[in-house]
């Protein structure tokens, strides 16, 4: 069993990050082989970042795959670049705060998520990532809860004041995804 | 240990302040900048020293100084930055000045681009510098055995008086994987390293002239430049013993994939599913690229293989040119080749092995 997933956005967005947790999650938690692989050009803040995360029981070949179970897609330039790639039956995580595009394809699932707005609400734009991976570890059941969240309150041991508000965030998205099963 | 989450990048940075390193210097280049940004915070902790040059040339000539004096000294770089540091290699090589240097490659020539590529496999193993040197060359395809070349390199670089260099590529720089590092080396250690330099090292020699320790790049007489290339060349030689390489499926392969580095991983992965589909493929992996193992490809059976792909991030290729001397015309060779910062697709590398097999 292998998945591969694809997180794109805008540079800002934290799409690295969500990435980031997830892998180093997996590494931490269970005896999965895992890789996160970040693509980037020369870019900054408010261009294009996407990464790529494979989790499997094998041996990993490419950490790059043709073609992603799963996509995440935070801005609406992405969709449009990744959604060729998302196989027929993958799952298409949206942030449907700004991603307001019809999905041209009717042979993926699809998972709304407005996590800019909701971030919004929570007083931080910068949470809409843990939001998303809160969405995506409630929709897959990829991992635990408890292990994403115990290498989130890790990452974040520097910030402690940071942690509620994360905390909140990560479980927002976790209901939110769990909801749309 | 339990398995840490790195960067290539960074455990390579790690796993030669293992080994003992405790000189680096080094100028920034995407997609290497982890390893002088890794190494000037671990440095000062280890008790080492971190120097950001004032450029690639002034690095690899620090290196060179600070190697000479026994310490145990590397330096990093990518395509382009290499380029630049090859002055500094071939002198290390012929100043017998033992090294450790890690090439993160990227697309060229030129300036290139800044997206992972396999494009300095014949700098690497044939021409780093001016002059015919060689050293040995090791091309990892995971974190892991990136960590545990570059730790190991430290001691075959000691042993031989040369450099060794880690060929990896923008891949394994970037991408984060779980690896497991080998043991630290204690300051006893690593100083049983530098006294067993002594004999030619700047370690501190009395002032008589024929006690003194004597570092040069070259030679004033013809006769003593030829005797050293005759050593180096013995010596190369030597390094049969030294060849690595993974081989699977050889006996029975009616198709054998062969690659190295990032590309052979999804090669790797690619030959598990041409069996599941009932074909028989067979896989050959360098992990020495110099010395080349030339001779895993007489393992293949040439009865039923009908043919050897070539899959490399590199057009035109150039590992493949060294895989048609291992094959030596026994069957023909297909190429699957992708360049300038584009990553080898595992379903170009299915298509074109499934090619074959109807043609």
């Amino acid at each position: 069993m292998e998945t591969n997933l694809c997180i794109a956005g805008f540079g800002g967005q934290g799409v690295m990050t969500m990435g980031k947790f997830l892998a180093d999650a997996t590494c931490n938690a269970t005896e999965k082989k895992v890789t996160f692989f970040p693509s980037y050009g020369a870019e900054q803040r408010g261009g294009t970042a996407n990464c790529y995360v494979v989790i499997s029981d094998e041996e990993i070949g490419a950490p790059l795959g043709d073609v992603m179970d799963d996509l995440v897609v935070m801005n609406a330039p992405s969709l449009a670049k990744f959604l060729p790639i998302l196989k027929s039956g993958g799952t298409l995580f949206i942030n449907s705060s700004i991603v307001s595009d019809d999905i041209s394809r009717s042979d993926v699932k699809l998972v709304k998520a407005p996590v800019t707005e909701i971030a919004l609400e929570m007083g931080n734009a910068k949470v809409l990532n843990v939001i998303m991976l809160g969405v995506y570890v409630g929709y897959t059941e990829v991992l635990e809860p408890e292990v994403v969240w115990e290498t989130i309150k890790h990452k974040l041991s520097s910030k402690p004041k940071l942690l509620p508000l994360n905390k909140e965030a990560f479980e927002k998205g976790l209901v939110l995804g769990h909801s749309q099963k | 240990m339990a398995r840490l989450f790195m960067k290539g990048t960074e455990a390579v940075a790690e796993a030669a302040v293992r080994a003992g390193c405790r000189f680096f210097a080094g100028y920034p280049i995407t997609p290497q900048n982890e390893v002088p940004e890794y190494l000037s915070r671990r440095m000062p902790e280890v008790g080492g020293v971190f120097i950001q040059g004032e450029s690639e040339v002034a690095s690899i000539s620090m290196v060179y100084g600070a190697a000479s004096a026994g310490t145990r000294s590397m330096t990093s770089s990518s395509s382009p930055g290499i380029a630049l540091k090859s002055e500094g290699i071939s002198y290390c090589a012929s100043a017998l000045i033992p090294m450790v240097y890690s090439n993160f490659a990227r697309g060229g020539p030129g300036v290139g681009s800044i997206q992972p590529a396999q494009q300095d496999y014949f700098q690497a193993t044939k021409a780093s510098g001016n002059g015919g040197f060689q050293m040995m060359v090791f091309a990892p395809s995971s974190v892991q055995e990136a960590v545990d070349l570059t730790y190991e390199a430290f001691d075959l670089a000691d042993r031989d008086r040369n450099p060794v260099c880690i060929l990896a590529d923008g891949v394994i720089a970037t991408m984060m994987e779980s690896v497991e590092f080998p043991p630290m080396k204690s300051n006893v250690e690593i100083d049983a390293i530098k006294e067993s330099k002594r004999e030619w090292a700047l370690v501190g020699h009395d002032f008589e002239k024929e006690k003194r320790a004597w570092i040069e790049p070259g030679h004033w007489q013809t006769k003593d430049m030829q005797k050293a290339n005759e050593d180096a060349a013995a010596m190369y030689l030597e390094w049969e013993k030294d060849i690595r390489v993974e081989e699977y499926g050889l006996e029975d392969a009616e198709i054998v994939l062969t690659s190295y580095g990032i590309s052979a991983r999804v090669v790797k992965s690619a030959v598990s599913i041409l069996r599941a589909e009932g074909i028989k493929a067979g896989y050959i992996r360098p992990i020495t690229v110099n010395p080349f193992p030339y001779g895993a490809y007489d393992h293949i059976n040439y009865d039923k293989c009908k043919a050897v792909l070539n899959v490399e991030m590199s057009i035109p290729a150039q590992f493949g040119v060294d895989v048609k001397v291992g094959v030596k015309d026994r069957c023909p060779i297909e190429h699957c080749l992708c360049s300038g910062g584009n990553i080898i697709s595992r379903n170009a590398v299915l298509d074109a092995a499934k090619k074959i097999m109807k043609g």
